[in-house]
């Protein structure tokens, strides 16, 4: 058994009786197969297992912190797919031109920042000098719609300038490779207006690619809400995990990364759905 | 063909130049290119790769590459300059007077529009939609014959073949009715039968329209089959011009004097002569040329010829820039035409015997038979020409002789006599080294990371067995018995020529001294000038090391110089096999002969006129009964449908995979057989 | 004029006699990001190495007189809740973090280079097995299993090198891969196997030379991201310890304070880390677009 889950709970200071006592009483004293055999029998049942440190059921605690995540991802989502692939679109219409440059290394740039160094400094530019957020995403009781939103801007902000960078770049790789493509040289010299060129031959062709990322980005961004729930105090699944980790309670650890997993899973196949509907070669099988 | 009427000239380039921005320098691509085509007239561009042939298409419809700039000249397109057009006025000219069509068909079509969309909306351009579009769409289908245009209107690209990808392509270049037809390569990649068709398609529809052709293609015969007038261009020159049959068959240029040399024609074979060559290189792209671009290259040079770019010469009615243009046919060649006849003396037992060798693959959960039930023998010191189009198998089959694929079981293969395993580690390290292979791409076949001195070295270690001084003396040797010299040894294939890094591979193939090498398509991936060396240094070798080939090749006039036997492959399966002439000559299988015909030709009289119809059936599912009856121009009925029929040996040594009997077969092809007044 | 020798072939004069390497390093001189970033590296490499002559203050010495002090001429970047110069801690931040991270990077390299030249050379059945495990292996975050493999094995610095080293190689590795099938197809590889070449020689000595380009490529942004890894699980209690001037650490244990006006506490190892990372991205940015050239 990986670290001690009564002296995790109890502190350092405990009597050793009273955490073999807590051990006993959780099961964890038993062999670590039949302990796990149990967990993901009841696992498989709705049954997420009991916490340790909350002496509670698993379960609300995950289903709520779910809830929270996708909330904040989908205020990240929502304000970087459009701009990203905008973004993207833009350089690649500019190639080499500094507007594509300043798009380009300032998305590579932004992608490889750690969200709480980007979280840090947003918090004290808009939090705390300027004053217009709240630094905490800790909304107060019955909170509506816009209140919420309104509390998750900065911390979708860290997430947004991660994805940007990856978003764009797919968008303008992507761009520039169906720009060059003989098919497009076809569309042109049919006499076709620019606009038909690129709204018809170029984008469809263009964004295929992107359409994947952006769901393999689910991954990411399980990992950097992690940091970013933690930073802005944020009860998400990945402030939970977290927490988890540091008490050792492995209920709770345990079914938020398997819930993770299957939150993951479930956009990977959806990405694949949907690139398969955009992409006729797979769609209809290449036979004759 | 020509209308000479009046009215503004299809197509005018004046001093045309263009180059190339790489890094911070302008290379120059096209030089001072001046031509005309009248209206109506096909003009045919032919030259050697990096020749600057499609700069010119790109040019006249203003689509460089972003780093291509026009320096100088002008283009005027039926009398409009098409330099100062104005981005709509580019636009409108595009949409209604000028089409292209294009090499690849396969990536000239958009991969996820369905083929009807592609066509309507060119009509769309035009204020024709709604069922109006689809109509005119599906008609311009019919025009390019094809057969089913509703259902291919439903299509995506990928799911038509190569040569319906190019009808489609033809289709929406013809669609707005264009005055100016631009053809780049438009059957380099086709099969030859398909290539035939559709080469028969173009013929057709320029007598039913208008427009003027300009037919860009690095193949002369194409050229010579395709158009009134042809223009040679060198280095980004124009060097000859005049109507087609003159210039081919009465060059006054030195390069087009040689470059017609170099072709294998007339039933020539390696026995008889050796084929001329271009000594040096092309001129890469910028380099400063103050005199003829093609004095460095050029027998007839003299000094005047190196410092003063020769004029392009009025000779009545055609051009030629060359100072000496009435000697150009003087030009004398580079190699000694006649060789020592090294009669080959009859050996009592083949080097190579296959038995019954099968190939099956799992395509897609289906099996797919590649190679199907295949004897032969192969004698020491002859060469057998593999021929087919794609799906025949022949790269197949090379593979299941070296080893590199293991065969089904049941077939057998012995080399001299002694059982070859059907898979390499279990042949013995003789029988490894006694068969080696030259592949088609050079570069793809010597490894970038390391210089011609690890690649060779290695091959002799493992395949010789030879290690320091041994090693480097043999080295040595090898070398120059391709040709290259010692100096060539310390550098990396990308600092050679194609032509140069298909020797270094050549070089490595006889590394072992090997009983067969197969070469598989060696030559097609180079010019014609390099390929004319690389087929006698084949020959030579040949001679001097006693080793045969296997020698797969699509060009026919090709695998007929270097050939002592050939198999026509289809399907997998051998349909004739014989002594070369016999299967060139004939009476040959229905098949043999609609390739024969189907191949443009440079001394053709007439065209041919077997031609097949429809597609290369899948190996997958292959026809019932004779694979080839579904395109067979002389089935004779059920039985072709119902039974396979056997490789029935009708002469000596000549076998045919037909129901019709040989006697038939030559009373048949009698009349058709116009194409074998061997020159020799 | 008359009819000349049968002439050797000369070696065009077309290509230059640079070698590969040579221009890669010329267009490497002439790229503007790759020169930015290099000079920003290199100015924390040297604070690294040397940082402690030249900071003004013991970096880890307590004052707690002086705590949280603004910044000021005395100390210039302020001072933080133990009333340690910030300024000098900032210079020697960077120690801990750029030990760990490249060798969490060579770990990365090694392991997916290895992997990847044998899923791709080998195909079939075991292929197929790794690639999937290694797909699975990349959905999960790597903070996540950072996460889970300290609370398994305890914090410590060769901990995060193995975390980060073996969550990166299987990217390294698909790269890899993936250069490795399409070299596959070549005809020299038919051409080794044909001279009964062992499948070692093969992959190390035809193969892997000709995908480095691609490796080095992948290695320089994995670096980037290492040093992004490093600094969050620092940040989060999982990385570099205590009493470390660690960029990440420190914030970890100020930024609680932010809330309080103490700015300068955080802000100077966030824009350091910041520009840490812009710098190695930079020199990645300059390095792909001198190879692909």
């Amino acid at each position: 058994m990986p670290g001690n889950v009564g002296r995790a709970i109890l502190g350092p200071l405990a009597d050793q009786r009273a955490v073999d006592v807590l051990n006993h009483s959780l099961g964890l004293d038993r062999p670590l197969l039949v302990q796990y055999w149990d967990w993901i029998s009841h696992f498989v049942q709705g049954d997420m297992g009991t916490s340790y440190i909350f002496r509670a059921p698993v379960a609300p605690f995950v289903i709520d912190a779910l809830g929270n995540s996708m909330k904040l991802a989908l205020v990240a989502f929502v304000m970087v797919v459009p701009l990203g692939i905008l973004g993207g679109i833009i350089a690649a219409l500019n190639v080499n031109r500094p507007i594509d440059r300043i798009i380009s290394l300032g998305g590579l740039s932004a992608t490889v920042l750690p969200e709480f160094v980007t979280g840090i400094i947003f918090i004290l530019i808009f939090g705390v000098w300027l004053n217009w957020l709240p630094i905490a995403a800790v909304w107060p009781e019955g909170a509506g719609f816009f209140t919420q939103i309104y509390y998750l801007i900065l911390p979708a902000l860290p997430l947004f300038l991660v994805l940007f960078g990856y978003i764009a770049r797919m968008a303008r790789s992507g761009m520039i490779e169906a720009l060059d493509a003989d098919y497009t040289r076809t569309a042109v010299l049919k006499g076709l207006p620019w606009r038909t060129v690129i709204w018809r031959h170029v984008l469809r062709n263009a964004l295929l690619p992107t359409i994947t990322v952006i769901a393999t980005q689910t991954g990411y961004l399980i990992g950097g809400l992690v940091v970013v729930e933690t930073l802005f105090r944020y009860q998400g699944i990945g402030s939970l995990i977290f927490t988890a980790a540091r008490g050792k309670d492995f209920p709770i650890l345990e079914a938020g990364i398997l819930t993770i997993g299957i939150v993951y899973s479930v956009a990977t196949l959806v990405a694949d759905l949907l690139y398969s509907v955009l992409n006729p070669r797979i769609r209809l099988g290449t036979d004759q | 063909m020509i209308d000479t009427s009046t009215g503004p000239n299809a197509l005018e380039l004046h001093h045309l130049s263009v180059a190339y921005r790489v890094g911070r320098r302008n290379r120059a691509v096209l030089r001072d290119l001046s031509l005309t085509i009248r209206a109506g007239e096909a003009y045919g561009l032919v030259g050697e790769s990096g020749c600057g042939k499609s700069t010119v298409a790109l040019s006249v419809v203003r689509y460089l590459p972003r780093n291509g700039v026009i320096t100088a000249g002008e283009i005027s397109l039926a009398g409009h300059d098409v330099m100062k057009l104005d981005h709509e006025a580019l636009r409108r000219m595009r949409a209604e007077s000028v089409s292209m069509v294009y090499q690849d068909p396969g990536k000239a079509l958009n991969p996820s529009i369905r083929i009807g969309r592609q066509l309507t909306e060119i009509f769309e351009l035009r204020g024709i939609s709604g069922q109006a579009a689809v109509d005119r769409a599906i008609s311009m289908l019919n025009r390019v014959r094809i057969s089913d245009p509703v259902r291919v209107m439903q299509r995506y690209p990928h799911q038509l073949s190569g040569g319906m990808q190019q009808r489609v392509g033809i289709a929406m270049a013809l669609a707005n009715d264009p005055t100016m037809l631009i053809l780049d390569e438009p059957t380099t990649g086709l099969d030859a039968t398909v290539e035939a068709e559709v080469l028969d398609l173009i013929a057709k529809l320029r007598q039913e329209l208008s427009a003027s052709i300009l037919f860009i293609s690095h193949n002369l015969a194409v050229v010579s089959r395709m158009c009134d007038r042809v223009g040679v261009l060198y280095a980004g020159m124009l060097v000859e011009e005049g109507p087609t049959e003159e210039v081919f068959n009465n060059p006054r240029h030195p390069y087009t004097v040689a470059l017609l040399r170099c072709l294998p024609r007339g039933g020539q074979r390696k026995d008889q002569i050796r084929l001329d060559t271009i000594p040096g290189f092309l001129p890469s792209p910028g380099a400063q040329i103050s005199g003829c671009p093609f004095a460095d290259r050029c027998a007839l040079a003299d000094s005047r010829c190196h410092n003063e770019l020769p004029l392009l010469h009025d000779l009545g009615g055609r051009l030629s820039r060359c100072h000496y243009h009435e000697r150009a046919q003087d030009l004398p060649r580079t190699t000694p035409g006649h060789i020592a006849a090294a009669h080959v003396a009859a050996a009592p037992q083949p080097v190579l015997r296959i038995e019954g060798l099968n190939k099956t693959y799992a395509a897609h959960g289906h099996a797919l038979r590649a190679v199907n039930d295949v004897s032969l023998d192969l004698m020491p010191g002859q060469t057998l020409g593999l021929v087919g189009e794609s799906g025949s198998g022949k790269t197949t089959f090379a593979r299941l002789l070296l080893g590199l694929v293991p065969a089904d079981g049941g077939g057998t293969m012995e080399l001299d006599g002694k059982t070859l395993a059907s898979k390499l580690e279990s042949r013995s390290a003789e029988q490894v080294k006694a068969m080696q292979i030259v592949f088609q791409n050079p570069d793809s076949a010597l490894n970038r990371s390391h210089s011609i001195r690890h690649i060779m070295g290695r091959a002799l270690r493992t395949l010789a067995g030879l290690r320091g001084a041994a090693q480097q003396k043999r080295l040595v040797e090898l070398v120059r018995s391709v040709r290259l010299t010692e100096r060539h040894l310390s550098v990396k294939p990308r600092q050679l020529s194609g032509g140069l890094k298909q020797r270094v591979a050549i070089a490595r193939a006889f590394a072992g001294d090997p009983r067969i090498v197969v070469c598989d398509e060696p030559t097609s991936a180079l010019d014609v000038s390099v390929q004319a060396a690389i087929l006698n240094l084949l020959a030579d070798l040949q001679t001097k090391e006693r080793v045969s080939y296997i020698f797969i090749s699509h060009d026919l006039a090709v695998v007929r110089y270097l050939s002592d036997q050939i198999a026509v492959l289809y399907l997998g399966r051998i349909m004739e096999i014989g002594p070369s002439e016999r299967v060139f000559s004939g009476p040959h299988h229905p098949y043999t002969e609609a390739l024969l015909s189907a191949v443009p030709k440079l001394d053709e009289t007439e065209p041919s006129r077997v031609r097949l119809d429809g597609e290369i059936p899948s190996a997958i599912n292959p026809p019932s009964g004779c694979v080839f009856h579904t395109r067979c121009p002389r089935k004779i009925g059920a039985i072709c449908e119902e039974q396979e029929p056997p490789l029935f040996e009708s002469e000596p040594g000549h076998k045919i995979r037909c129901h019709i009997p040989f006697e038939e077969l030559a009373r048949l092809q009698r009349k058709t057989d116009h194409i074998n007044e061997v020159t020799a | 004029m008359t009819a000349i020798d049968v002439k050797q072939p000369e070696l065009p004069a077309a290509n230059a006699n640079r070698s590969p390497v040579t221009e890669v390093l010329i267009s490497l001189s002439r790229s503007g990001s790759f020169l930015t970033g290099l000079v920003i590296l290199l100015f924390w490499i040297v604070c690294a190495l040397f940082g402690e002559h030249f900071t003004p203050y013991d970096p880890l010495a307590d004052d707690i007189i002086n705590a949280l002090m603004p910044p000021s001429a005395d100390n210039w970047f302020g001072t933080d809740q133990l009333g340690r110069d910030v300024f000098s801690r900032v210079i020697v931040g960077s120690r801990d973090i750029l030990t760990v991270a490249p060798l969490a990077t060579l770990l990365a390299t090694v392991a997916g280079t290895t992997l990847g030249l044998f899923t791709g050379y080998f195909r079939g059945l075991v292929d197929d097995i790794i690639s999937r495990i290694l797909e699975a292996f990349m959905a999960i975050p790597v903070v996540i299993v950072a996460l889970l493999a300290i609370v398994a094995l305890g914090t410590s610095k060769s901990t995060v090198i193995i975390v980060i080293g073996l969550s990166f190689a299987p990217i390294i590795a698909r790269t890899v891969r993936s250069a490795v099938l399409s070299e596959r197809e070549l005809d020299y590889v038919a051409a080794a196997q044909l001279r009964r070449e062992s499948a070692l020689h093969t992959m190390f000595v035809e193969i892997l030379p000709n995908v480095i380009p691609p490796i080095l490529v992948e290695t320089t942004v994995r670096l980037g991201y290492a040093i992004f890894a490093v600094a969050t699980l620092s940040f989060m209690g999982f990385g570099i310890q205590p009493p470390s001037p660690d960029w990440g650490l420190s914030i970890s244990s100020n930024y609680g304070m932010i809330g309080g006006g103490f700015w300068w506490t955080v802000l100077f190892d966030a824009l350091a880390i910041a520009s840490l990372v812009i710098g190695v991205n930079l020199v990645a940015d300059g390095v792909q677009g001198a190879l692909n050239d």
